[in-house]
């Protein structure tokens, strides 16, 4: 494990060039995968790719952010940030999964939700608090694994999981480093002062109680070796998909309920002022 | 130094004002910042805060703006003392943090509490933009949730006044995960069968608008509040162009379908007093 590497560095190894992506990550853990594409309301946003795929031989269903790879996908794909149409697909797909009783498996890699007009005009607010509250109360098993960078809500909204893993210099955090120092400090330049103040690595997260365990990378970042990335993604999944395939509907949602439940919830008591 | 002392008495009066429980020199002008128009202050006071010349509405504080809707005298505030514990250590947050409690006399950005509409009894909540831009904290969400889950537990109509400028940056990731809490409390809270009426006023942004603010079975806004998920600032910045006219604007929500209706301030409590009575107690056998 790189454990020396600085914050900063590891919110650039998260948004390295070649980071292996959702789609990285579905041909190389699951087989058989049908992409499904439209909300069914307007457009499909390709910005979120899901579907169904066998994972050991298991249905399940697997939605995530796609950044793309190439200049025109970037475009098409705004790096990855969805718009409502996107997390509406999320929730048509979440809704079979419940229907069809199939696990959730989440890959979160977006910079933030995006934020345009057309965005704004069709809800994109809505579109991630309905998103939220779907998959809360959700009776199959949801894994969500942070991949790349967890930017804001729009990242949360595919967040909502029974187990939350992370790749090891993978970041979450409540808003970029960059939007966070121009809020808070007027500088978007401070960005790397920011990094270590936002608490976004996934050492950090793990401490915090938001991320439930860290999945191994190479020295020089996930790109320099998938295959043994996806080797100990695989083997943390597998143990957690069957943990969690014993539970029943009931107890799913109420383990996830009480997980996010207790999130910042030992608020002090204070006389007044 | 009696200077400092003048400003915080001149602070302290122009809030009890806003509470609405001192009485305002008839003498004094106001300015509208949205018409220009001048007034007197008291005609500003006996007109809820909205101008009287253009309707432009003034943000209130939590407290002032749940007395509006709520039966004399039926207040009960829950959690008052809840409060951030600056659960990060960012630096600077504990002095600022104090300094916003001791200014506002606020523990934090949102009011909860209970109360009556024309005797229905309710749990109701108000954020404020005066702490901290009513910006989401662990605390602040922590508050709603409670409150969301008192309304479960006594099978209460729900009501939010949503007032945001987003996330509370302080608090980082844990303020990030307090959109999940609330959106999870309040799914379970709507399939139990309860009533939520969520109210938008200026402004409602960022992450309460992608969370409980924009859950509620009816959506209600004041006119003129600013309400969207991005930022007006990072959307022309992300586009590369001025942004049209009422862009994010309650108008502009209602007429894109996220909207019921646009409620002055004067009639928003005949509004709910009407609500409830067409939700028989908002799904509650207990209540009244």
């Amino acid at each position: 494990m790189a454990n020396n590497l600085t914050p900063a560095q590891r919110v650039a190894l998260a948004r390295h060039q070649d980071r292996p992506g959702t789609a990285d990550f579905i041909s190389a853990l699951f087989t058989d995968f049908f992409e499904q594409r439209g909300d069914r309301l307007c457009a499909d946003d390709g910005s979120i790719l899901g579907g169904v795929a066998l994972f050991h031989g298991q249905p399940v269903t697997v939605i995530g952010h796609r950044k793309g790879r190439t200049l025109e996908e970037h475009l098409a794909y705004h790096f990855g940030m969805p718009s409502p149409e996107g997390y509406r697909k999320a929730q048509r797909l979440m809704e079979q999964a419940e229907k069809f009783r199939r696990p959730v498996i989440t890959f979160i890699d977006t910079p933030g939700a995006y934020p345009g007009l057309e965005a704004e005009a069709r809800g994109q607010g809505e579109a991630i608090a309905r998103t939220l509250a779907l998959s809360s109360a959700l009776t199959v098993p949801v894994i969500s694994v942070v991949t790349g960078e967890g930017g804001s809500g729009g990242a949360l909204a595919l967040g909502v999981g029974n187990r939350v893993l992370m790749l090891e210099n993978a970041v979450y955090s409540v808003l970029s480093p960059e939007g966070f120092a121009a809020i808070l400090w007027k500088d978007s330049s401070r960005s790397d002062e920011a990094c270590d103040v936002m608490k976004l690595t996934a050492t950090d997260l793990l401490e915090l109680g938001v991320i439930d365990a860290i999945i191994p990378e190479p020295p020089e970042g996930a790109h320099t070796d998938l295959h043994r990335v996806c080797k100990a993604l695989d083997a943390v999944l597998v143990k957690e998909l069957a943990a969690l395939n014993k539970m029943n509907g009931q107890a799913l949602a109420t383990q996830r309920y009480k997980k996010f439940r207790l999130m910042g919830s030992k608020a002090p008591r204070k006389e007044r002022p | 130094m009696s200077n400092v002392f003048a400003q915080r008495r001149q602070k302290l009066l122009s809030l009890k004002a806003l509470r609405g429980n001192s009485p305002v020199p008839a003498h004094t002008e106001e300015t509208c910042p949205a018409c220009g128009g001048t007034f007197r202050r008291r005609d500003l006071v006996m007109a809820r805060y909205v101008c009287p010349l253009c309707g432009h509405h003034y943000p209130v504080g939590a407290y002032y703006r749940l007395s509006l809707v709520l039966d004399k005298g039926t207040f009960r505030e829950l959690e008052p003392a809840l409060s951030s514990n600056d659960p990060l250590s960012f630096p600077g947050y504990a002095a600022k943090l104090e300094g916003a409690r001791r200014r506002t006399g606020m523990n934090e950005g949102v009011v909860t509490a209970t109360g009556r509409i024309n005797g229905q009894k309710v749990a109701i909540g108000a954020l404020d933009s005066r702490f901290f831009m009513g910006s989401m904290s662990a605390a602040l969400g922590e508050k709603v949730t409670r409150l969301v889950e008192y309304a479960e537990k006594y099978k209460l109509p729900l009501i939010l006044f949503s007032a945001s400028g987003g996330a509370r940056m302080q608090e980082g990731i844990l303020s990030l995960m307090q959109m999940a809490k609330t959106s999870a409390a309040l799914e379970r809270f709507s399939r139990k069968g309860g009533l939520y009426i969520s109210v938008l006023t200026h402004p409602t942004t960022g992450g309460v608008t992608a969370s409980f603010a924009s859950l509620g079975d009816i959506m209600l806004a004041e006119p003129g509040a600013l309400i969207g998920f991005a930022g007006p600032r990072v959307i022309e910045q992300t586009i590369g162009e001025k942004l049209p006219e009422g862009f994010q604007s309650a108008k502009y929500l209602l007429e894109h379908g996220f909207l019921d209706a646009i409620v002055p301030r004067a009639q928003l409590r005949d509004t709910l007093i009407q609500l409830l009575k067409l939700h028989g107690k908002g799904g509650s056998d207990r209540g009244k």
